[in-house]
């Protein structure tokens, strides 16, 4: 092979070496998780199966049906949602942090013929992935109950992939910005868990004053629980291309942002 | 392989590498010598496009960097200054994981693991966790990962930082072999010997600039007197300002030695015959003295 050749095959303009080269950056975090298997899995399904049965029972009996829904079944596909936020985000704070700073994970990859998108989308795509597992797990054990109407709340996979590309690309965000773990809390328990408060993960959200329930309305995690809930237990669905659209612009635009936020921080 | 010219960068209002060119040719091994902060880090960063220059051009591999850097990694090996092994695997799973990054399939990865380990001397660690290996054997397992791509130039930053001379002359060792199949060696180091003995030509910069270039035989010709004589003990000091000027060509005092530079080191070592209390060692010059010469004794860090 002459010079030339090799350097056209290459090439950024060879499309198949190009587009897939975030795959690699996927493996190498499955492969590490595949290690874990038994405290991964039982992670998944005890969590949700505990919070559910006992948040559901306990709860369930004190409460009258949520609009012809039993508690159970308003909880779980809240929980749906909640947990792919959950788990996206700590995915994309917690463990991209730790390859970031700690072990220097996407240091090494970028001495490679990698470039900081393929890390950052690496990432990205593998924090939803993880994400879906905690998703499906929620909804066998809601299967188990009896409380998904048929089998169309398969239709509920997809959404759950964006919910988690959407949180996954926040994490990110503030991953790039972060000088040490202690920023994720605040992110947590200043961002997460009040725009779970009023996005009728846990109770109906038109319960709020309706100022709150319009700032709902510009967080992702509102219009996820909204689609999840009509497609697995069949309240009624309105607004599709909205909640979709919605979804779909924080999950592009908020991986654009951390790409170049990343690139900015490493190129320092 | 690798040409840098009028290369600079700045961060912030410090100017860590100010108009640096050099070029190394294929099969060559080249050092960047430099005290703590001189810039070799960056420099190497500029040349791997991780980082972009505020001016200058750098070819690597054939290609111009930053812009088609990714390509030109795809020919290059890099061993960073810090550790950057993945201790979530293996021996072997960190290597085949690396080289995926490379397009290798896992198959191609496989068939060159046990080279590479038996190449890093580590073949009774396959399996072996990170946490587990020596300071010397990451150093290793880092150089053998930067192998699996089959590179045609190394970037090796201060690769024997921190390793005992045990595991310092192994890793030369293995970096000879590296030279003796042809391949091209880009080291920076802060160890004279270490560049004395693999360097076909050393850099020396300060200050993010470049002092002096040439091969180290000639610049140890060049820049410095052939004898070095080392006196210290009881009385040094008034020795120095008697006798010292007057009998070598350079002399200073550091601490409590005196360094002496000279030609014809006889009339100096006289002037010691009648001094018992004072201790001397005579050797000759090498490329540590030009280094002091050239930056200065002052501490950096
Ligand atoms: N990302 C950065 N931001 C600001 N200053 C930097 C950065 N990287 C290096 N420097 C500064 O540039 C100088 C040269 O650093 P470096 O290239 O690491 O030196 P060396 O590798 O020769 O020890 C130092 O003063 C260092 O503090
Ligand atoms: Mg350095």
């Amino acid at each position: 092979m002459t010079e030339a050749t090799l350097t056209a095959a290459l090439s950024d303009h060879a499309p198949t070496a190009n587009r897939w080269r975030f795959v690699h950056v996927v493996r190498r975090n499955y492969l590490v998780w595949r290690k874990l298997i038994g405290s991964a899995l039982v992670g998944h399904l005890a969590d949700p199966l505990i919070w559910l049965v006992g948040l559901g029972f306990g709860l369930g009996s004190l409460l009258p049906s949520i609009g012809g829904l039993s508690y159970m079944a308003f909880l779980g596909s809240g929980m749906l949602c909640y947990s792919v936020m959950n788990s996206a985000s700590f995915e994309g704070l917690w463990s991209a942090f730790t390859r970031l700073k700690m072990q220097r994970t996407w240091e090494a990859i970028l001495q490679a013929p990698m470039t900081v998108a393929d890390v950052v989308i690496g990432e990205w795509v593998w924090a939803a992935s993880k994400a879906m597992l905690s998703g499906i797990a929620i909804l066998l054990v809601m299967a188990l109950l009896g409380l998904v109407e048929s089998f169309a709340a398969l239709w509920v996979l997809p959404v759950l992939l964006l919910v988690g590309l959407a949180f996954g690309g926040l994490a990110l965000i503030v991953t790039a910005l972060a000088k040490s773990y202690d920023v994720f809390t605040y992110y947590f328990s200043l961002l997460l868990m009040p725009m779970m408060l009023i996005s009728g993960v846990f109770f109906p959200a038109e319960q709020l004053p309706k100022i709150v329930h319009y700032i709902a309305q510009i967080f992702p995690l509102v219009h996820a629980t909204q689609l999840t809930r009509g497609l697995v237990v069949g309240t009624p669905l309105d607004n599709i291309p909205l909640h979709t659209f919605v979804l779909v612009i924080y999950a592009v635009a908020s991986v654009v942002v951390a790409i170049w936020l990343v690139e900015r921080r490493l190129a320092k | 392989m690798l040409s840098v010219s009028n290369l600079n960068k700045r961060y912030g209002d410090l100017d860590v590498v100010k108009n640096l060119s050099f070029d190394v040719p294929s099969g060559q091994c080249f050092g960047l010598l430099g005290p703590n902060g001189a810039g070799k880090t960056t420099t190497l960063r500029c040349c791997l496009g991780h980082t972009k220059p505020d001016s200058g051009t750098i070819r690597l591999a054939g290609l111009p960097v930053p812009e088609r850097a990714r390509e030109a990694r795809m020919r290059v090996g890099v061993v960073p200054q810090f550790d950057t092994l993945d201790p979530d695997f293996t021996v072997t799973e960190n290597l085949i994981v690396y080289g995926r990054y490379f397009g290798l399939s896992k198959r191609e990865c496989l068939a060159r693991v046990p080279k590479l380990l038996d190449f890093a001397g580590l073949t009774d660690k396959a399996n072996a966790r990170i946490e587990e290996l020596s300071g010397g054997m990451k150093r290793r397992l880092t150089l053998a990962r930067a192998m699996i791509n089959d590179p045609a130039v190394l970037f090796l930053d201060e690769p024997t930082t921190g390793l005992d001379p045990q595991a310092r002359h192994l890793v030369w060792d293995r970096l000879k072999m590296l030279l003796n199949e042809g391949r091209t060696i880009v080291l920076t180091t802060h160890f004279m010997d270490e560049a004395q003995r693999l360097c076909d030509r050393v850099a020396i910069i300060d200050h993010g600039t470049l002092i002096t270039e040439d091969a180290p035989r000639a610049l140890i010709e060049r820049e410095i007197e052939p004898v070095v004589v080392e006196v210290y003990g009881e009385g040094v000091e008034e020795w120095f300002n008697e006798h010292a000027h007057a009998h070598s060509s350079r002399a200073e005092l550091a601490g409590d030695t005196a360094f002496c530079y000279c030609r014809d080191p006889e009339p100096l070592m006289k002037t010691l015959e009648s001094k018992p209390e004072l201790r001397a060692l005579r050797r000759a010059a090498n490329l540590e003295d030009v280094f002091l010469k050239l930056t200065g004794r002052d501490l950096r860090d």
